[in-house]
């Protein structure tokens, strides 16, 4: 529970239905406890009456140092390797769930429920299907993608079926106090702070000032820092040009930041390590499927390809402009999700 | 699990009122509600009640009864009892030197803290040995000519420790400083007497023995100078002022007649239960110590340390098994800090966040206790192994 309007109705539809529920809330690592969305005591007390409007037992998690360690220490590390983290894709993976579920146990409790807007199903074979939210704009299986059989065989996810529009209204109904509050959107663990902010006060090593180079290897500026910079961006490099220049890459060993003209823009495909294959199997053959390469974005058709067990190689239909190291790679079929990885380039 | 199927093993923290006292006090809401300053009948009928319930307060108390004086509870009258005593020695020759044991209550750790602080006094912390135990002897030591008060709970909330109070008092008496008492634990379990004890301030509140939240007492030895906390319409002889809350006033009362009287054999009772529990705990638990004096300790009263454990952790799953207790590290917002009190005791980083305090009271039965004697094992080792 977080206090929101979705792990709260969660919880609330899951009483409908009968279950036992008992509210958890994760004590998380956050910069500033003041400012941060998701760690105030504000956000707490929000959690504990909605518990005790809800009538269920609420007790809140010490998991600060844990979050901290897996989380927070990956966000330092992708961009010391020039990449672009997904914190969320890797709470839920590496910590979230676990921590979860090893409470669900000492509990006693059977399944793990959230309020996110994804689809858990089981097929005839005992196996677990992911899909997306039935609401569209909503639909967050992107970052479940990560998850495994044995961690989806002890989830429910109660909103899946519904529309964000639909579970408000309902919190309205029933007079559930939360039920206006904003959808929270900015990385929790950061507070009021930008995370370019952030990483100047954690981790300055990471942030050195470099050259800011073409392909060819003509130096046409300075760069404040690759953690600064995103793949296919165009505004504020600093550079008087002609034509626009566009970050093409980042080069971590020289620290450099490679730049060129649009035409230069784009590549076909990408490799997508430690690649989690939802049913457990890679595909056994490459197979045209759809990709979203970034957090609520496009599906981009592609030929999707496992290497390995671990690795997938996708070619897209169209060049993309801005796939990202260090981004998701979300494979879908239709509603189903096929699987995710990091993207290598 | 209902609410019904819960065990409650809470008992220092708070106390359901008696039901005894209940009936007592609610026609007071309605039918005898005049404010005790009216000259009018009403008034006259509302004010002898809260002059009964002084009076049944005192004689159990052995105090006079305009010695006794109602407040909202144990914290305020820590408050009114200890900034009130150093305002009023503020400007006095004997000044400015204030002791206070290192394992208090924050009520009074806190308000001695913040008093010393805004009116320029010394604020000393009288150590304590592995038990939480007060020496006389430090006591002694520590008084120095400047001193104005001496502060020392008599049975300590976290490990039940019960101090040497009738000692302490002496030894202030003989060095003529004033001696405070938070007894706000000792009320439920103690035959508490100011004068075989001595002491010249001494804090209570109601909902430790079997009364209402909101209500507790403070006992000034006639000629102790405090300045009030609240002032304003007089009441209380000008101790405290604020419309006396009757109905709280004659629970409390009634919760202490029937507390006194039932003491003994609640008492004997409770502690046949609780040293079965403390026996359990030692023998079938690995690594778990036994916190507080083995003797000189509240009748209820069982607190441990586990090493290796998480004292929050244990107290959920303990509650998401039924049963409710507590901790002196407790911290419901999720990041547990070491009691300052198991630290002041000597225990290390790897014992101090690891305690658990199961206090027994008059609705506690043999078979809940068994339960809890035979689940803690379990669920130590499952916060063990997580």
């Amino acid at each position: 529970m977080s206090g929101g309007v979705d792990s709260s109705m969660a919880a609330a539809l899951l009483l409908e239905q009968g279950y036992k529920v008992t509210g958890l809330m994760l004590h998380l690592w956050c910069e500033n406890e003041e400012d941060n969305k998701c760690c105030t005591p504000e956000a707490v007390q929000q959690a504990r009456n909605i518990a005790a409007q809800l009538g269920i037992p609420f007790y809140v998690i010490d998991a600060e140092e844990k979050f901290r360690q897996i989380v927070v220490e990956h966000f330092y590390e992708s961009y010391l390797e020039g990449k672009t983290p997904n914190p969320c894709y890797v709470c839920n993976q590496q910590f979230r769930w676990n921590i979860l579920l090893k409470w669900a146990d000492s509990i006693g409790a059977d399944y793990l429920a959230t309020g996110h807007y994804a689809r858990i199903q089981k097929k005839e074979n005992g196996t677990f299907e992911l899909l997306r939210g039935m609401d569209d704009w909503k639909d967050q299986s992107y970052m479940l993608s990560g998850l495994s059989q044995s961690q989806l065989s002890r989830t429910i996810l109660p909103l899946g079926t519904s529309r964000k529009t639909d579970i408000r209204e309902k919190a309205r109904e029933i007079d559930l106090i939360v039920a206006d509050k904003e959808d929270s959107q900015d990385l929790c663990f950061l507070g009021k702070q930008d995370y370019r902010d952030f990483l100047k006060t954690h981790k300055p090593e990471a942030i050195h000032p470099g050259k800011i180079v073409t392909r060819r290897g003509d130096a046409v500026g300075e760069h404040t820092g690759l953690a600064f910079y995103t793949i296919g961006q165009r505004k504020g490099l600093g550079l008087a040009s002609q034509e626009p220049l566009y970050v093409l890459d980042k080069d971590v060993m020289k620290n450099e930041l490679v730049v060129g003209y649009e035409e230069e823009l784009g590549r076909n495909e990408l490799t997508a390590d430690k690649f989690n294959w939802i049913s457990g199997e890679p595909l056994p053959e490459s197979k045209a499927l759809m990709v979203k390469i970034r957090y609520r974005s496009d599906f981009h058709p592609g030929q999707v390809e496992a290497l390995g067990t671990d690795c997938a190689r996708i070619k897209f239909d169209q060049p993309l402009r801005d796939i990202t190291p260090g981004q998701i790679a979300v494979v879908y079929d239709g509603d189903l999700v096929v699987g995710s990885g990091i993207i290598r380039i | 699990m209902e609410y019904s199927q819960r065990i409650y093993l809470d008992y220092a923290a708070t106390t359901p009122v008696d039901e005894r006292v209940v009936q007592a006090m609610l026609p007071l809401f309605t039918q005898n509600f005049g404010n005790p300053s009216s000259v009018h009948f009403y008034g006259q009928k509302a004010e002898a009640v809260v002059s009964a319930s002084r009076q049944r307060v005192a004689t159990w108390l052995n105090a006079r009864s305009e010695e006794i004086y109602f407040t909202s509870g144990g914290t305020e009258s820590n408050n009114l009892a200890i900034r009130g005593n150093l305002l009023a020695n503020r400007d006095k020759k004997r000044c400015c030197h204030v002791l206070v044991s290192e394992v208090e209550h924050h009520a009074v750790l806190h308000t001695a803290k913040y008093a010393a602080e805004q009116n320029g006094f010394e604020l000393e912390l009288i150590p304590v040995d592995e038990f939480g135990r007060v020496s006389v002897e430090d006591v002694r030591c520590l008084i120095r000519p400047e001193t104005v008060l001496v502060s020392v709970i008599y049975a300590n909330n976290e490990v039940g420790t019960i101090n040497p109070i009738r000692e302490i008092a002496a030894v202030c008496r003989e060095k003529n400083v004033l001696f405070h008492t938070d007894a706000v634990q000792a009320a439920a379990h103690l035959p508490l007497d100011v004068l075989a004890d001595g002491m010249d301030l001494m804090t209570m509140g109601a909902h430790k023995f079997y009364g209402p939240k909101g209500v507790g007492g403070l006992y000034i030895r006639r000629g102790t100078p405090i300045v009030p906390m609240n002032t304003g319409g007089g009441q209380e002889r000008d101790m405290r002022a604020g419309t006396e809350n009757v109905p709280y006033i004659y629970g409390m009362a009634e919760a202490y007649n029937i507390t006194r009287r039932e003491m003994e054999t609640n008492s004997a009772r409770v502690k046949n239960m609780r040293d079965f529990l403390i026996k359990s705990v030692l023998e079938k638990i690995p690594r778990a110590r036994l916190t507080g004096h083995p003797d000189k300790r509240l009748p209820n009263h069982a607190s441990f340390v586990f090493e290796g454990v998480d004292g929050n952790h244990l107290l959920t799953l303990l509650d998401a098994a039924g049963f409710a207790c507590s901790s002196g590290s407790a911290c419901k917002a999720g990041s547990p800090k070491p009691s300052d009190v198991l630290v002041a005791m000597g225990f290390s980083k790897n014992w101090n966040k690891g305690s658990l305090r199961v206090t027994l009271g008059r609705q506690t039965t043999m078979e809940e206790v068994d339960l809890l004697a035979a689940s803690l094992p379990v669920l130590v080792e499952k916060v063990r192994s997580f």
